[in-house]
């Protein structure tokens, strides 16, 4: 008697979406996220980030992975043997990896074939793994999914934000092959402003630089400062 | 946990994920399967897009539309190196990827002749290397075998922004449009140039910090085409006749 008693108030104690909660989700995108303060992830946040098309797809994906294999390590955590749990990590991540591709080849084959080398390139996500490993294995389903969707999203808004940047400057467009293509600046009359009739925009041209890698390199770095300048708590004192 | 739980563990978890994959793909795979194909033979449209007929773009057309144009329009022909016909073989079901692995005497070449208002166009496919992946291609030639109509680029991995713009940039396979492929007689292909065309009946500018996949192109150009070039003299001969 006095044991269901204890159960039911420490069920009342955790509502499904209180404050512990509502931080799961929150805090990977400000005081923990990801990218700018965990430095994860850097490897796919070069690389597909130079449209924001395939960024924002990419991030869609790994949120989809981040939540459900948070959601399924949790559920096997007290299974799995210890000395093989990397393994059993991975193969949760890599089966969900394929089930994204192959849920993409069914709904949008050209999508598909656009990021068929960035999907597969989820599994090497150390975001994924590390959240499995620091989270998952020690904490009950339901928090282990919101922490999943929330690190997926701490990736994925920084994604996005770069995106937008490298193509604003270094193709003039957003959202580029894509159905919802805007050219915004450019050397044509496809352009919104096209600068080889704009009496105030000719002398305007794409920043090649934008294009490459290492310019991600560049404006993640700005994120950090720019977010480190307002954000103390970042900041280590010691 | 002893060594027992744990293979036993590894194995279900394996087996339960091995099954549930192989069931997702077999239920989606005549989905997918087709959408394969309507993409490749979008591909393949899109080297004769501007002559698809009045006003008709390759994005614009439907699904069906796509799959009604090669049954009705195109005309499938299959080839051996020495650029004879292989009979009872379909060129949609060839797969350059595989070709490209054979020893060059065994390949099969896939053409596509597509007629449009008393007019025939010889689409060719050509697959190469571009700077990560491969590339690959259709090229389109009217019919004195010799002037391009249009081309379409796709790729594997080329860096998107640099050598990815060879299919995102729609201006790169329009260059290619009226282009000749023999230069007084004799075949020279089309040369993609860092810096810009130079020749501008046989050249196309290169894409500026893609110098590698623009090469490539060049290569696949040059190497593509010419596997084509004893059947494209045949049927020279044949209407010389």
């Amino acid at each position: 008697m006095a044991e269901t008693l204890e159960k039911t108030a420490a069920k009342t104690a955790e509502p499904l979406f209180g404050k512990k909660e509502k931080k799961l989700l929150t805090d990977p995108l400000n005081d923990n996220n990801p990218i700018t303060v965990q430095v994860l992830g850097i490897c796919s946040a070069l690389a597909v980030t130079s449209l924001v098309w395939p960024s924002l797809v990419m991030a869609i994906a790994v949120i989809f992975v981040c939540a459900f294999s948070n959601l399924f390590t949790s559920l096997l955590r007290t299974y799995i043997p210890k000395q093989v749990r990397m393994i059993v990590q991975l193969v949760i991540i890599a089966s969900l990896v394929t089930l994204v591709e192959l849920t993409l080849k069914y709904l949008n084959y050209p999508v598909y074939k656009q990021l068929s080398v960035y999907i597969g390139l989820i599994i090497t996500n150390c975001i994924v793994m590390g959240r499995l490993e620091a989270f998952a294995m020690a904490n009950k389903p339901w928090r282990s999914f919101l922490d999943g969707i929330g690190n997926g999203l701490g990736y994925g808004a920084i994604l996005v934000m770069v995106g937008v940047i490298r193509e604003i400057f270094g193709k003039g467009s957003l959202f580029a092959s894509s159905p919802f293509e805007w050219k915004i600046i450019g050397p044509s009359a496809e352009y919104s402003i096209d600068t080889t009739t704009s009496w105030m925009f000719g002398w305007y041209a794409n920043n090649n630089l934008m294009v490459l890698s290492a310019a991600a390199m560049f404006i993640i770095g700005i994120m950090i400062w720019i977010q480190r300048s307002y954000n103390k708590k970042l900041v280590d004192v010691s | 946990m002893g060594t027992r739980y744990v293979v036993i563990f590894v194995v279900a978890l394996t087996a339960s994920v091995a099954v549930l994959l192989t069931g997702f793909r077999q239920i989606t795979k005549p989905v997918a399967d087709r959408n394969e194909e309507i993409f490749n033979k979008r591909a393949i449209l899109s080297a004769v897009g501007d002559y698809l007929g009045e006003g008709m773009k390759v994005s614009d057309l439907q699904d069906d539309q796509v799959l009604g144009i090669f049954d009705e329009q195109v005309q499938q022909v299959t080839l051996d190196m020495q650029g004879n016909e292989i009979e009872g073989v379909k060129a949609e079901d060839i797969e350059m990827a595989k070709e490209k692995k054979k020893p060059s005497a065994e390949r099969k070449l896939p053409l596509f002749i597509y007629s449009q208002g008393g007019e025939k166009f010889y689409i060719v496919s050509i697959r190469g290397v571009g700077l990560w992946d491969e590339i690959w291609g259709n090229i389109a030639l009217k019919s004195d075998l010799n002037t391009i109509a249009g081309a379409s680029f796709d790729h594997a991995g080329e860096t998107p922004g640099l050598g990815a713009e060879i299919k995102d940039n729609s201006a790169f396979p329009r260059a290619f449009k009226e282009k000749e492929i023999f230069k007084d007689g004799e075949y020279v292909s089309i040369n993609v140039r860092k810096g810009g065309a130079i020749d501008k009946k046989h050249e196309v500018d290169g894409i500026t910090g893609a110098t590698v996949t623009s090469d490539g192109v060049t290569d696949m150009l040059y190497d593509g085409i010419k596997n084509y070039i004893p059947y494209f003299n045949s049927i020279r001969q044949q209407s010389m006749r």
